[in-house]
Order: C-alpha cells, then sequence, then structure tokens
C-alpha cells in the first residue's frame, strides 16, 4: 500500500515531504509562512491594481486611441502612444541586433575558446558589467558616446547610404541609435551569463560526435553546440528584450526625449519607460492617468516577454 | 581475380563514404582556415565586449576621483549661482539619504523574503509553483513601475513625496530577488540534515531555524547584498517618489535626497561643474554598490570555508 502511494504520487523526497509535514506539523510556523505568502500576493495583486487603476480614468476615456494615437503631448494632450511604442521597440530591436552576436560570441568564447585561466576572470568582468546602475550607463553616454557618435559613428553611417533613410537627419548624437547601444551594453550580461548557462548542459557526446567525424570547430559551434541550445538561447534573447523594453533611466538620458514616429535611426525619440520617467513629474489632471496608462501598456508587454523568457530557459534546463 | 572483383554489384553506400572522403580531404584546408577566422572573430567579439566596461570604470576613476574629496563627501549640496559657479558643495546628505532608504528597505524585505523562499522551498504546493512564477516575473518587471506603485499607496496618501515611499517602492523590488535567492539555497540543503532534525523529535520551525537557516546562510546573505546593491543604484522609482533634498533629513516621511537620483539630477544641470560632480557623485555610488557585491561574495566564500 506505501508503495503503491510512492509510485502514483512522486519521488520518495515528495512523499517524505508530506509525512514530515503531516506528522511533526507545526501549525503556528505554517501559519507564518502562509501569511507571508498571502500576504505578499496582496502586495503584487495592489501593485499591479495601482497601475491599472490609476490608467483607467485614461483608458476610459481615450480608449483605442492610446494605443494607436500618433501624438503624445502631455499636459494638453493629444495622448496617443503609438510612437513611445514605436521607439520602445526600435530601441530594444537595435539592442538586440548589436547583443545578440557579441553576447553568443562572448558566451561562446567563456565557455570555449579564451585559455581556462582567464575564463572565471573573464565571466566576474561580464558580471560587473550588469553590476553597474544604469544612471551611471547614462551618464557615460552623455559624455562619451555623444561625441564618438557625431563626430565618427553618424558620419560613417551616414556616408554608407548617403544621408537617406535609414541614416538620415542631423547628427546630434541623442537619438534611438544612441539609446539602443546604451541598452545593448546593458542587456549583455544577461545574455552571455544565460546563454553560458544553456550552452554549457550542451552534451559533450555531441560535441566530440561531431569533432570525430572530421567537423572543424567552428562548424561544430555552429552546427551543433547553437543548434541544440537554441531554445535556451531563445529564453536568453527574451529576458535580455524584457530588460531592454523596460530599462528607464539610461534611455531617458540619451534619447532626446522627444515623442515622435522615428522617421530613422539618428532620430530622437522617447519609449515608454523614459516617458514616465521624465513626465511624471510634473504630470497634472488626464496626463497623469495616461502616464499610468503607458505603464500599464509596459507591464503588460514586459510581463508577457518575461512569462515566455521563463518558459523557455526552464525547457533548457538552464538554472537561472 | 581481378575479373570477379569488377563484376561485384556496385555498392551505393561505399560509393558515397568515398565521395565524402574526397570532399572533406580537398576542403579540409579551407575549412580549417575558415574556422580559425571564425573563432578569431568570436574571441575578438568578446574582447570587444568589455571595451564599454573598461571604459565607464576609465571614465569613473577619471572624471570621478578629482571631484572627490573628504568635503565632498560629508558636506550638503549648495546651489551654484552665476557669481559662484563652482559652489556645488559635496553629496553628504545624498549618501545619507541612499543608506536610510536601502537599509529600512532591506529591514522590511529581509524577513518577508526569507519566509517567502522557505514557503516556496517547503511547500510543494499548486499555490506555491504559481508564487513562485509571478515572483520571477516579477524580477523581470521594469523597476519604474514600482514608483507608479509607491506614488499611488504613499506620495498620495501622505499628500507629500517622502523617503517612506522610495522604501516601499525598493522593499517591494527587492523581496522577490531575495525570495527566489534564498529558495535556492534552502533547497540546497541535504535531506538528511531535515531529516536527521526531525528524526531528533524537533519541530519543523526549530528545524527551519535551527537547521536549514543556517546551513542556507550564505546563499540567502549573498541573496540579501546583491539585492541591496542592486536597488541602491536605482534610480527610476526614486525619481517618481522621493523629492529632493539638500539638507540632512532623517525621517522618511520627508523628502529625501539619493546618490543615484542626484548623478542624474546633476547629469542635465545648466552648471558645468556639476554636470562634471555628476561623475564624482556616480563614482560615490558605484564604489557602494561594489562594496556590497563584493562583499556578498567574500561573506558567502568565506562561510562555506568555515563549514568545511
Amino acid at each position: 500500500m506505501r508503495t503503491t502511494e510512492t509510485d502514483s504520487q512522486g519521488s520518495p523526497s515528495e512523499v517524505a515531504e508530506r509525512i514530515r509535514l503531516s506528522a511533526t506539523s507545526d501549525r503556528p510556523y505554517q501559519f507564518l509562512l502562509r501569511g507571508t505568502a498571502l500576504f505578499f500576493g496582496a502586495v503584487i495583486i495592489l501593485f499591479v491594481w495601482s497601475v491599472v487603476s490609476t490608467a483607467w480614468p485614461a483608458v476610459h476615456t481615450y480608449t483605442y486611441h492610446l494605443l494607436t494615437g500618433k501624438s503624445w503631448v502631455s499636459g494638453t494632450g493629444p495622448y496617443g502612444a503609438l510612437p513611445l511604442i514605436t521607439d520602445t521597440l526600435l530601441t530594444t530591436l537595435i539592442a538586440l541586433a548589436i547583443a545578440v552576436p557579441v553576447g553568443l560570441a562572448s558566451a561562446l568564447a567563456l565557455l570555449f575558446l579564451i585559455p581556462r585561466k582567464l575564463r572565471a576572470t573573464g565571466t566576474a568582468l561580464i558580471e560587473l558589467l550588469a553590476a553597474v546602475p544604469s544612471v551611471v550607463y547614462g551618464l557615460w553616454g552623455l559624455w562619451y558616446l555623444i561625441p564618438w557618435l557625431t563626430k565618427t559613428l553618424q558620419p560613417f553611417l551616414a556616408s554608407l547610404t548617403g544621408s537617406s533613410w535609414p541614416f538620415s537627419g542631423p547628427h546630434e548624437g541623442f537619438s534611438v541609435l544612441l539609446a539602443g547601444i546604451v541598452l545593448a551594453i546593458m542587456i549583455l550580461p544577461t545574455i552571455v551569463a544565460i546563454s553560458r548557462d544553456v550552452i554549457a548542459v550542451v552534451p559533450t557526446d555531441l560535441i566530440e560526435g561531431g569533432l570525430s567525424l572530421g567537423a572543424t570547430r567552428s562548424q561544430v559551434l555552429l552546427k551543433v553546440v547553437l543548434p541544440s541550445a537554441r531554445t535556451g538561447i531563445l529564453g536568453a534573447i527574451a529576458l535580455g528584450a524584457g530588460r531592454a523594453l523596460g530599462e528607464t533611466i539610461a534611455v531617458a538620458m540619451v534619447i532626446g526625449s522627444n515623442p515622435q514616429i522615428p522617421h530613422s535611426l539618428f532620430s530622437t525619440g522617447a519609449t515608454l519607460a523614459s516617458t514616465i520617467a521624465t513626465e511624471f513629474g510634473n504630470a497634472t489632471g488626464n496626463t497623469g492617468s495616461a502616464l499610468a496608462a503607458l505603464a500599464l501598456i509596459l507591464m503588460i508587454i514586459t510581463a508577457s516577454v518575461n512569462a515566455g523568457a521563463r518558459i523557455l530557459t526552464k525547457r533548457a534546463g538552464a538554472h537561472t | 581475380m581481378s575479373a570477379t572483383l569488377t563484376e561485384l554489384p556496385p555498392d551505393p553506400i561505399l560509393e558515397r563514404r568515398q565521395e565524402i572522403q574526397k570532399r572533406a580531404a580537398q576542403t579540409i584546408g579551407r575549412r580549417t582556415l575558415l574556422s580559425k577566422i571564425f573563432l578569431t572573430v568570436l574571441v575578438a567579439a568578446f574582447i570587444l565586449a568589455l571595451v564599454p566596461l573598461g571604459s565607464v570604470i576609465f571614465a569613473l576613476l577619471q572624471k570621478g576621483l578629482s571631484s572627490i574629496s573628504w568635503t565632498f563627501l560629508h558636506t550638503l549640496p549648495t546651489q551654484p549661482s552665476l557669481v559662484a559657479q563652482n559652489a556645488i558643495g559635496g553629496v553628504g546628505n545624498a549618501i545619507e539619504g541612499s543608506l536610510i532608504i536601502d537599509g529600512l528597505a532591506g529591514l522590511i524585505a529581509i524577513p518577508i523574503a526569507v519566509l517567502l523562499g522557505l514557503y516556496l522551498a517547503e511547500s510543494p504546493s499548486r499555490a506555491a509553483n504559481f508564487l513562485r512564477a509571478i515572483i520571477e516575473i516579477m524580477t523581470g518587471l521594469p523597476s519604474i513601475l514600482l514608483g507608479v506603485f509607491a506614488y499611488e499607496y504613499v506620495v498620495v496618501r501622505l499628500k507629500s513625496f517622502s523617503g517612506l515611499a522610495g522604501v516601499v517602492a525598493l522593499a517591494v523590488l527587492m523581496v522577490p530577488v531575495i525570495a527566489k535567492a534564498s529558495e535556492l539555497a534552502f533547497r540546497g540543503v541535504p535531506a538528511t540534515l531535515r531529516e536527521a532534525g526531525l528524526a531528533l523529535g524537533a519541530r519543523s520551525s526549530r528545524v527551519s531555524r535551527g537547521v536549514i537557516l543556517p546551513a542556507a546562510m550564505p546563499g540567502v546573505i549573498t541573496g540579501v547584498l546583491l539585492s541591496l546593491a542592486r536597488a541602491m543604484g536605482e534610480t527610476a522609482p526614486l525619481l517618481l517618489v522621493i523629492g529632493a533634498s539638500s539638507s540632512w533629513n532623517w525621517n522618511p516621511l520627508h523628502q529625501m535626497a539619493a546618490l543615484p537620483l542626484l548623478t542624474y539630477n546633476y547629469s542635465g544641470s545648466q552648471y558645468p561643474s556639476q554636470r562634471a560632480a555628476a561623475w564624482g557623485v556616480a563614482l560615490t555610488l558605484v564604489v557602494i554598490v561594489m562594496f556590497l557585491s563584493l562583499g556578498s561574495r567574500l561573506i558567502a566564500a568565506r562561510m562555506r570555508r568555515e563549514r568545511h
């Protein structure tokens, strides 16, 4: 009887756990644990509710125009988040376009290529990159990247297309391109750390099998290692995207705070998060509610992206 | 003899294998070269990834060290004027504000988060799994959303910006991080230790307090210090709720100054002296943040050593 119960209800340790809980039941303690869980659950609900309820007047008044409106003017309206959503997605795409190849290359280099003695140091350096507060990246972007952009990168890119799309417009530094570059640096540690974890669990048999068939090291990396880790790598990319979509202060400092649908990568812009940061302080009346509506949009986007990322990395068996 | 060999039917598998071997032999030089180039590119990309880090550290030291002095660290800020443009004073109250806000947030978050970690590690139930998923998603949400939360529930209710609102925002930000780290630490405690404790007749609360918590302490402390470090650098939620202050203020019910927010405000100042001082504020902040994150590693490593 005991045996069948074990078979049908999970591993021996889980059964032991249940027996333990029933045998040495310790009501005040269980009450404390569950009470804490309930309390924090309530805090989460209040958190979501605070955003939803503040956004409600704006959602009720402007309905779908909040999502599709092409113009955002704080203070007087109209409150159309389309430019902000576009800029949020565009900066994230730029960040991913830079950080994904560099991040994957770094993860492969850390795992297989650089000398064994340097690997721990390399990992620590990448983690250090993650420990720098975002306001410092914003400051660095203002002082170092803007001169580099205006003097070197923007003229170079403009010369590629003859100053036409997507590199048209004045070379001011402040731009969605700059925000994308800063974001790329900020999400790089996330992408490196997680893709490193998921690549590390690719079975050695597969790698050795590839090498023994006569494939070169690069062929094994490209055709064996990356494909077998692709679910986890997608998860790593999604986590990086989640960070980029919601990053606030660094973007607010370098994007130029100008809500418009970008006509080139050199356009100034404003993301959902950066607009909340820069406008919330002097928001009155409807603007406050409209900004909360932006927060709600941002919450829905980032929560979905993060949930997707968790599912992917879980499936890949990485410990995040 | 040779006649019988030629009369054998052709072997498609053998032919295919010979064809593959021939091609592999023909292309090996090219493939090896391509491989070498590709691997070099990968290592170059890794080095490229470290360039911004080097540049940020260089900038912090080069531009930050020149503004830092003992006076800068312990005096109050002064507002520069057209006649005294370099009179920017210090950041003493911002250091104080940051430490108070971060410390109080930690005091609130740690007990809740550790109990939550115990709950997640010890109660295998659907509710726990659901809560764990929600908590994991919360760790990825933009921190500015917690600014909106603290604004609604603290600033609006108290009708004033306050350090307390910042404390609330940061505490809610810290709980998921610490809870996740402690859950992992609690799960890492060998089941035999728990069972030994229970076999001695201890209640589960006694085992948690006397056996599991001490055994998991390095992991819990690492999580706590890392979340303190992360919260210390958070600017976005504070920007919405703590207001500003240029005096020593020990009462969290009033407006407060904080290092990340001061860095942000100085970076956009009209006075070049303040814009330059932003690097000094940033360096002060980074030193505290690094102290916390390195400290977490050292403490955890030390506790592990002592145990073994």
